[in-house]
């Protein structure tokens, strides 16, 4: 009963975080939204069970990638860009794909759900979500992609030094 | 509590990160809606998850953070690099591939 309330209150908390990134015209305070959006996810995962996850969701996304952004905007000194003076027809077709994707993706949960096989018993959650188990499959089934986004990071570090070195015209 | 609500909410923070892309010109903004976006799938795929009983869900939402903290780098940079050409983060004015 505790785990419904809780879920409805950081489900909302996280649709209007969303909006109000959506929304807000400065982009620190844009950031600032995704910040108290990607707790209330991490939230939502301990709801589910998921401690490791909800744990690693506070520290890379809460914390590395969202530092990451604020550096940015802080060191490009932005202001907000000044507002469209009308409503263009491609932002309104924007606006009517999207509601498009929503009403497709919400009949097809509605569908699906009744084939899902029956949830598990909580202890049994508790026992899937625990950084032992996650670790146990890590380490012996995914080692090799494990290895392999070890790479990837490297990669992609040397890439950001390269670009942001670079000058385009 | 119910698996299809998660699955719901998840359904609608994808379309929000889908309309801020589609929306916004500021750059680093339209790179936050991607976030939201894969944070959703992440979400999607920790309930179900949770709801089967089977870890290798979560391992691909661990996965998916490492490749979205690359991605939210090497982005960061290209804007860094944009901005420092351009003076701007408006989309309506990075067209370098237009012509």
């Amino acid at each position: 009963m505790v785990a419904q309330y809780l879920f409805f209150l950081l489900a909302i908390v996280a649709v209007v975080a969303a909006l109000g990134m959506l929304l807000s015209r400065n982009p620190v305070t844009s950031a600032l939204w995704l910040i108290l959006n990607l707790f209330c996810i991490a939230g939502l995962y301990l709801t589910l069970n998921a401690q490791f996850i909800a744990v690693i969701q506070v520290l890379v996304y809460a914390g590395a990638i969202m530092v990451l952004f604020l550096f940015v905007i802080m060191l490009l000194n932005l202001a907000a860009l000044p507002a469209l003076q009308m409503v263009d027809v491609k932002r309104g077709f924007a606006f009517i794909l999207a509601m498009g994707v929503l009403a497709e993706l919400a009949y097809i949960v509605a569908r699906a759900v009744d084939a899902l096989p029956a949830p598990v018993a909580v202890d049994a959650a508790v026992e899937n979500g625990s950084a032992g188990t996650i670790a146990k499959v890590l380490f012996t089934q995914y080692a090799m992609p494990l290895e392999l986004v070890g790479v990837l990071l490297l990669v992609a570090t040397i890439g950001a030094v390269m670009f942001a070195k670079r000058r385009f015209a | 509590m119910d698996i299809s609500w998660y699955l719901e909410l998840s359904a609608v923070l994808f379309v929000i990160g889908v309309l801020g892309v589609l929306l916004r010109r500021n750059v680093i903004v339209i790179l936050m809606s991607v976030e939201v976006m894969l944070n959703a799938v992440n979400l999607t795929l920790v309930s179900l998850s949770q709801s089967m009983g089977d870890p290798a869900g979560q391992v691909l939402v661990f996965f998916a953070m490492s490749v979205a903290a690359a991605e939210a780098a090497v982005g960061l940079a290209i804007v860094i690099a944009l901005f420092r050409g351009k003076q701007t983060v408006d989309i309506t004015q990075i067209n370098l591939f237009k012509y």
